[in-house]
């Protein structure tokens, strides 16, 4: 019994790290859009167009909106995997 | 019809609906009263998010203020819809494991301490009721500019629909009314954008035609705006004015205010599973975004607009919406130099908001009191205009204007309606149930709910019949008290085990006090010195919840370094809610078969 609550434990704790994993990759994704391209370097940016915009405007008026929504999408969809993975995933009822 | 009679169809039949779904959807137990049962489906739960957390700010206000500031408005862009992926991905899904009811339930429960729960009671109250007072005073807006009833008839008939859905159908009563309401938002948001866009570009998408071509000029929309903002005088449209380090720190307090306050983040507590609260975040933001991307397009749009109808027009020949708007005190002209056409370009037309005097000037204009500068605009315009008037300066039908008195109200109703069942919740679970009765059976609990319910309507009510004239100033708080508070507390109970009651009570005090105490000092006590001079590193209080949030984050560590680690049974319950299910068999090795 012991044996195979320490087996869970190991378990969950490499479930856990994995899920930080996915995290922090999205999270950059996040910070890069938002607060680099719409904030930090939209001057830099606003040199190069994207249709009628000037390209750093664009990221802090439309693209960032953008990336937000694929992002948590995306996070959905590769926690959703984890979940079945490490057979945590909650059943149906 | 006339445009007030389609007005009064509009909203009646809207205010019907409304109760009609309080009735079918009312709550019996507390359980549905403070989170509708957990049977919430992520779709439904995706809308009620959106309409609780776009407000009458978001509706009327957010295009308006981009309109008249340009790039630098994207700090509300991003910031209210960013906090989203931090909430989707940090909080919600473990907070809905912890499957309590309330946001003091966590913070009282993590860090064992009852003084924590009220440290968290009091900062939902005060966040809630700042927020609420703005939403009161939005439904008295639109109603006595919409239908000439005065603001204290408008407000009251806000708070009597109001009382009947949030006292009756508690958290389950106002999900279903948010879900319809949602629907209004949007679909009296993307009318007239859809309308405009079309008139000024040619395409009937406002993403797309935010960077297509002006029809007939060869010119983008942007690159249009700038050359007519620099021809009259303006700031570059697409250029910022606020400092980078500024832009920076008030967009990350929005963000992590907004994962953190209290009425967004109890819509996750909703849900059946973890999973679905994973997927009502992503529903949220995608229905939020819709109009989120559509706001900056209908800004611009506005803009063009408003300086191709007004500028350098006589007075006498200008459309009816002008004097309409100049009736209701949101727009004001000083003819300066006595031609009797507006000169509209930078600077301010005179010192304060308008007050006006009785009498009319050489063209028919209202006067005012107002001490004119020295520069040589002319005219005043409201902000809020931009999107209230926006249909009736394009020329639109009716219809369209009525549509967006009712989106008006849903916004407003929505958003105060989440609000004041938090305020309710937190008095009579947390307060009430964990702290000062713990032995009222559920139907007194639910009753006292009802009651705490019915008060905060009035005293929010009062605040929107005698706004507080500080009450513009204070949105700042909500937002930075969130940010410096409940983010840094819920997300290290989640993500740092060895958190304990020291660090995390002694963190959120000295983040909401020096949060706090900046803002205070700023907006309040010496309001002559607010500027980036005398702001701390260049930040201003809209911002300063960012720094008040590591503040949190490094007082919390140091103290928790210092004393003991938490009781064994909690450092269990974080490795709980860090799994969606544990109840499952153990790994299956593989050539076995899966059995979910």
């Amino acid at each position: 019994m012991a044996h195979s609550q320490d087996q869970q434990k190991t378990a969950a704790a490499a479930y856990w790290k994995e899920n930080i994993r996915v995290l922090l990759s999205l999270l950059a994704i996040w910070f890069a859009v938002s607060f680099g391209a719409g904030i930090l370097f939209v001057d830099f940016l606003d040199q190069f167009r994207i249709g009628g915009f000037p390209l750093g405007f664009w990221f802090a008026q439309q693209g960032s909106i953008y990336t937000f929504v694929a992002l948590i999408y995306i996070y959905i969809w590769k926690m959703n995997k984890l979940d079945r993975k490490y057979n945590v995933q909650e059943g149906d009822a | 019809m006339s445009t007030e009679l389609l007005t009064y169809l509009f909203i009646g039949v809207t205010f019907t609906l409304y109760i009609g779904i309080a009735i079918y959807s009312r709550a019996g137990s507390t359980g549905e009263y403070y989170i509708a049962g957990k049977g919430v489906h992520p779709i439904a739960n995706g809308m009620a998010t959106a309409a609780d957390w776009m407000s009458a700010a978001s509706f009327i206000s957010m295009a308006g203020i981009i309109s008249f500031i340009g790039r630098d408005g994207a700090v509300y862009l991003m910031g209210w819809t960013g906090g989203y992926v931090l909430l989707a991905m940090c909080l919600a899904p473990y907070l809905r494991k912890f499957g309590k009811f309330t946001v003091p339930d966590f913070v009282g429960e993590r860090y064992y301490s009852q003084l924590a729960r009220v440290v968290a009671v009091i900062c939902v109250i005060f966040i809630s009721f700042t927020y609420v007072a703005g939403q009161m005073r939005g439904v008295g807006i639109v109603f006595s500019r919409y239908l000439e009833v005065d603001i204290v008839s408008g407000v009251m008939i806000g708070m009597g629909i109001v009382f009947f859905y949030a006292v009756l159908g508690g958290m389950k009563g106002i999900t279903y009314t948010q879900v319809a309401q949602y629907c209004v938002m949007i679909f009296a948001f993307m009318v007239p954008a859809v309308y405009i866009s079309m008139m000024i570009t040619g395409n009937p998408i406002p993403q797309l035609g935010f960077g297509s071509e002006v029809t007939g000029t060869g010119m983008s929309v942007l690159d249009k705006l700038d050359g007519l903002s620099a021809e009259l005088g303006f700031a570059q449209y697409t250029d910022g004015s606020k400092s980078t380090i500024d832009i920076f720190f008030i967009t990350m307090a929005l963000m992590v205010g907004t994962a953190g306050l209290p009425h967004v983040i109890v819509r996750f507590f909703t849900t059946p599973t973890v999973r679905d609260a994973r997927k009502s975040a992503g529903y949220a933001l995608l229905f939020i975004a819709i109009l989120y991307t559509t706001a900056p397009a209908v800004a611009s749009f506005a803009r063009i607009n408003l300086l191709n109808t007004v500028s350098e027009a006589s007075y006498k020949e200008l459309p009816q919406w002008f004097s309409n708007w100049e009736k209701s005190g949101l727009i004001a002209w000083v003819d300066k130099n006595e031609d009797g056409k507006i000169q509209y370009t930078g600077g301010k037309s005179f010192v304060g908001k308008p007050s006006f005097t009785d009498e009319r000037g050489e063209s028919g204009e209202r006067l005012v009191n107002n001490a004119p500068t020295e520069g040589a605009n002319e005219l005043y315009v409201d902000r809020d205009i931009m999107v209230l008037a926006n249909p009736e300066i394009a020329g639109l039908p009716g219809w369209v204007i009525a549509l967006i008195a009712a989106g008006g109200l849903a916004a407003a109703l929505s958003t105060a309606a989440g609000l004041l069942l938090v305020i309710s919740t937190s008095i009579s679970h947390d307060l009430l149930k964990r702290n000062l009765a713990p032995n009222i059976s559920d139907k007194q609990e639910l009753l006292a709910a009802r009651m705490a319910a019915g008060v905060a309507i009035v005293i929010a009510g009062l605040f929107g019949i005698y706004p507080p004239g500080f009450v513009a100033q204070v949105v700042a708080f909500a937002f930075g008290l969130a940010a410096a508070s409940f983010f840094p507390a819920i997300l290290m109970g989640i993500f740092y085990k060895r958190m304990n009651r020291e660090g995390a009570v002694s963190g959120m005090i000295t983040g909401l006090v020096f949060t706090f105490a900046y803002i205070v000092y700023f907006k309040f006590v010496n309001p002559a010195d607010n500027n980036p001079e005398h702001w701390w590193f260049g930040v201003s209080p809209e911002g300063i919840g960012t720094l008040g949030m590591l503040i949190n984050f490094a007082v919390s560590f140091a103290i928790c370094h210092v004393t003991a680690a938490p009781p064994q049974h909690i450092q269990d319950l974080v490795e709980e809610i860090r799994v969606p299910s544990s109840n499952n068999a153990a790994p299956v090795e593989s050539g076995q078969t899966a059995q979910a």
